[in-house]
């Protein structure tokens, strides 16, 4: 059995599973029960200055029968009086000793209020302190949140006056929505940060409703931008993770990462931790199904985990970052091309209109025969299941004209039906840095091109 | 001998209401996501109309119902019987993709799904060209004759629409069980054809009070949906007392609770008319219900989903046997007396002839019996003066009969194959067209 426990920066908990800080982890009733469904830890939700909250505050992007692909949300920082929080967490912690108890916190842009607050967090026991740079709706337009996160002047500055006062570990929560999450993240770590965290909620409107025509969530008549989460975003967060853990500042600074954005499976968990994570935070997949939800994250990252030879977390972290690189060192002489497995084939022809229409029309349709024939080609009498199914066509690969762009291995709905097979190219290795450095001519001038392109024996279909 | 009588209405109800309910929209919504969009779709191809499937599916996963139905119409008019009454197992279905591992998409149901909206905001979703001016009649209203007239409404062309009986819709009115479509399915089939702007004259038969020569003196072309004839005579003492398989599915969609049901069933034929009568008797309150087959389960011709569906209903079979004579006893039947039959060589329908046993005459006990025994070959068309192929109206590519400008469609011309609404359907398209290009070459 895999040890799930992780120390991060300090912080312990049993599993690096986490509430993050977001409605689930609004209050102490909430959270005992997450820690009796199995949480590692929590990061409560975020306290600060008095707020107002507004309804509808969710909105849901579904698709194709899915509900909550991707949530927004307008919904500020805890409502809930501080006191009230505060004596919630030293409860929290107390009952909990064996778990990570975090807290989030967002104050006015002032020195003094934020040392008031991380005093106050301290007294109640708590294990850390998140401090929210993210938040990209309302809070923002106090000064606060994303207001803070997109400036790395100011990301750093406030992070120093928290580290001036601060004897419990205190981790950075990144805004995604700037253009290079690398700068705020350096912020951090110039400013002695001892972890970072991200993705926050990304800026986003999820749907205009097409019989009222107004913004959905409808709030009174209006709406507007609110900070986008769940599976949709899963993508974007992996990119951010890794681009941390490209950098030299942020990488060599050695600070752990906890991520999130979209986890929902243990599959999802796995892949954070391979690109640099050391502590993961949930909060679209529990509003969606609730704190259970741990128990397979936790069982399909152990079971995984041995699968594979790893014993802790930290055999997993970063394990995969190596494999980041630039485009521009990548093997141009690579070569993979489709294979269709003809016995998997159910023949739904997907993979033919793909390539066809919107790759490099490199598949054909073929009768029992092996003859190519057109789509469509039936006789206008013909009909009944046998016939349908009996003079159906199959898609085959031209393999010699085939790019390897995988389009029809993402359109297959079959499981292992299409394969990328890697094919010797023939040519020896070579990345474009070196091209260009060998032959700088070729990236600039098309007929330098095309001889290097005869030279080299590179067919472009 | 206690019958049973005056069947309450809620048995009747339940017995007969229509097997599947609508689906939710949920349902539906979760089938059509499921539906994998293939391209040239094998399910299009296995439907005789081709109605595009994958298309109307993916209109019913982004909502846009209206244009589902109208995707369903452009191919088949008479989508909302062909929803209930296909045998989807063997055509759309059959051919699914997701068939050979998973289940097939529900194509009937949803089609059911987007013709009831269709239905339920009866605004116009297929356009008519403008009034060309030539008019068409049209010989029977079920399906073949009602695709036929639409057909050539949408292009156009006034079209009458002559029905012997006083409801227009055919066997989809009369003859399909109400399990599979009840009548006002069929009757409002109908009312969206007369939407297109059709005329349909009941109580009109040729023959009776209509005239062929009347016909083509006072329309431009005519179409003949004529059908087939009642149900073939068997030739056995005591014939007289048996039901007829047509009128039994007719009464019970008509007066179901008028029918005298019987406690012991007897169905000859095996058929999927056969089947229709013994759900029908089985689901209004028989005891027994068995179906007498000459043959055996092998050459039987009910679909092998039907087959299944009337076992599960607790119908039993019995194959290799042949009914010659009907007992009774004042006027009522008491039993048929029958031969037990062995399979001998292979006949023109490439079924092996079924011959009797010596010396093995049985007797089955039944208080009523029913046939389903094939119908009689459409007999007016001698009458008319049409050539015939084995008695059935002679037709070209176009469905042309030997008689020029008259055309035919349905089950009077299905020489081969089953008989089956969708084809005819299909036939009714495949004569508007010929005679839609017909009429455009006259006008010059």
């Amino acid at each position: 059995m895999a040890d799930l426990s992780i120390n991060f920066a300090g912080i312990r908990s049993p599993n690096p599973f986490w509430l993050a800080s977001a409605p689930p982890a609004n209050s102490g009733a909430q959270i005992h029960r997450a820690f009796e469904a199995g949480w590692g830890g929590a990061v409560w939700k975020t306290i600060g200055p008095p707020v107002l909250n507004v309804s509808n505050r969710y909105g849901s992007w579904n698709y194709g029968g899915q509900r909550m692909l991707g949530i927004n949300n307008v919904e500020l920082i805890s409502d809930r009086p501080l006191e009230v929080n505060l004596r919630e967490i030293a409860e929290v912690k107390r009952a909990w000793p064996d778990r990570a108890v975090l807290v989030s916190a967002m104050v006015e842009s002032k020195r003094e209020a934020w040392h008031e607050i991380i005093r106050k967090i301290e007294d109640t026991g708590a294990d850390g302190i998140e401090l929210n740079y993210g938040c990209p709706h309302g809070m923002s337009e106090r000064g606060m949140g994303a207001a803070v996160g997109q400036v790395p002047e100011y990301c750093e500055q406030i992070t120093r006056w928290v580290m001036e006062a601060a004897a419990i570990p205190v981790i950075v929560k990144l805004t995604p929505n700037i253009t290079n999450i690398v700068s705020p993240a350096r912020a951090a770590v110039t400013a002695g940060a001892n972890g970072l965290s991200l993705i926050n909620t990304l800026n986003s409107i999820t749907a205009v409703d097409l019989d009222t025509l107004e913004i959905s969530p409808n709030i009174g008549g209006k709406g507007g931008h609110g900070g986008y989460a769940g599976p949709a975003v899963k993508p974007i967060a992996l990119n951010m993770l890794a681009a941390l853990g490209a950098d030299e500042i942020v990488h060599g600074s050695r600070l752990p990462i906890s991520a999130m954005g979209g986890i929902t499976t243990w599959k999802d968990a796995a892949e954070f931790l391979l690109l640099g994570a050391s502590s993961l935070q949930v909060c679209t997949a529990v509003m969606h199904y609730g704190f259970r939800i741990v128990e397979d994250l936790c069982d399909g990252l152990s079971s995984w985990m041995d699968s594979k030879g790893f014993q802790t977390i930290s055999d997993v972290s970063g394990r995969s970052l190596g494999r980041i690189s630039d485009f521009k060192d990548f093997d141009l002489s690579f070569r993979a091309v489709a294979r269709i497995d003809e016995t998997k084939c159910i023949q739904c022809n997907l993979c033919y209109v793909a390539c066809n229409d919107a790759a490099h029309q490199c598949i054909d349709l073929m009768d029992s025969g092996g003859r190519v024939v057109q789509a469509y080609a039936y006789p206008a009498g013909s009909n009944g299941r046998q016939e349908a199914t009996g003079t159906r066509p199959h898609p085959r690969v031209r393999e010699a004209d085939c790019v390897g762009c995988r389009l029809c291995y993402n359109v297959c709905p079959v499981d292992h039906c299409i394969e990328m097979v890697e094919e010797p190219s023939g040519r020896e290795s070579v990345t474009w840095d070196q091209i260009v450095k060998s032959r700088p001519e070729v990236s600039e001038d098309w007929d330098a091109m095309e001889k290097y392109r005869k030279e080299k024996g590179i067919h472009v279909h | 001998m206690a019958e049973v009588k005056g069947l309450a209405s809620d048995k009747l109800a339940k017995g007969l209401g229509e097997q599947f309910p609508p689906l939710t929209s949920h349902e539906a919504l979760v089938e059509a996501n499921r539906c994998l969009f293939c391209y040239d779709a094998p399910c299009t191809h296995a439907c005789p109309t081709h109605i595009d499937i994958p298309r109307f599916i993916k209109k019913i996963s982004t909502d846009n119902l209206a244009g589902s139905a109208r995707t369903i119409l452009e191919a088949n008019l008479l989508g909302a019987t062909c929803a209930r009454v296909c045998p989807v197992q063997e055509l759309c279905e059959g051919a699914c993709v997701l068939g050979s591992e998973h289940k097939p998409i529900m194509i009937g149901r949803l089609q059911r799904y987007a013709m009831d909206h269709a239905n339920n905001h009866s605004a116009s979703i297929i356009t008519k060209a403008a009034a060309s001016g030539r008019s068409v009649a049209v010989v029977g209203s079920g399906p073949a004759g009602l695709s036929c007239a639409g057909e050539l409404a949408r292009r156009g062309h006034s079209v009458t629409v002559f029905e012997k009986r006083p409801l227009a819709g055919g066997l989809s009115t009369y003859g399909i069980i109400a399990l599979r479509e009840p009548m006002e399915a069929s009757l409002e089939e109908v009312r969206m054809i007369e939407r297109m702007g059709v005329r349909i004259e009941p109580d009109s038969e040729l023959g009776r009070n209509i005239d062929l020569n009347d016909l083509k003196k006072r329309f431009d072309a005519i179409f003949l949906g004529l059908g087939l004839g009642a149900t073939q005579v068997m030739g056995i003492p005591g014939e007289e007392l048996i039901l007829d398989g047509l009128e039994y599915i007719e009464q019970s969609k008509l007066s179901p609770g008028a029918m005298t049901i019987g406690r012991n069933v007897v169905v000859i034929g095996a058929g999927n008319t056969a089947i229709d009568c013994a759900t029908v008797a089985k689901r209004l309150g028989a005891d027994e219900v068995t179906i007498l087959y000459r043959r055996s389960e092998r050459e039987m011709s009910a679909y092998p989903h039907e087959y299944d569906f009337v076992k599960k209903e607790g119908v039993g079979f019995r194959f290799l046997t042949q009914p010659v004579r009907v007992l009774s006893e004042g006027g009522r039947v008491t039993g048929l007396v029958c031969l037990r039959m062995e399979l001998g060589p292979v006949d023109g329908s490439d079924r092996r002839i079924p011959q009797p046993v010596r010396d093995s005459e049985f007797v089955i006990a039944a208080d009523r019996v029913v046939k389903a025994v094939g119908q009689q070959k459409p007999g007016l068309a001698k009458m008319l003066g049409l050539k015939v192929e084995r008695d059935f109206i002679r037709v070209n590519a176009d469905l042309e009969t030997s008689m020029p400008g008259v055309f035919a469609g349905g089950d009077c011309i299905r020489v081969k194959n089953a008989a089956s609404t969708v084809m005819a359907v299909q036939d009714g398209k495949i004569a508007a067209a010929a005679i839609h290009s017909r009429l455009g070459k006259n006008n010059g």
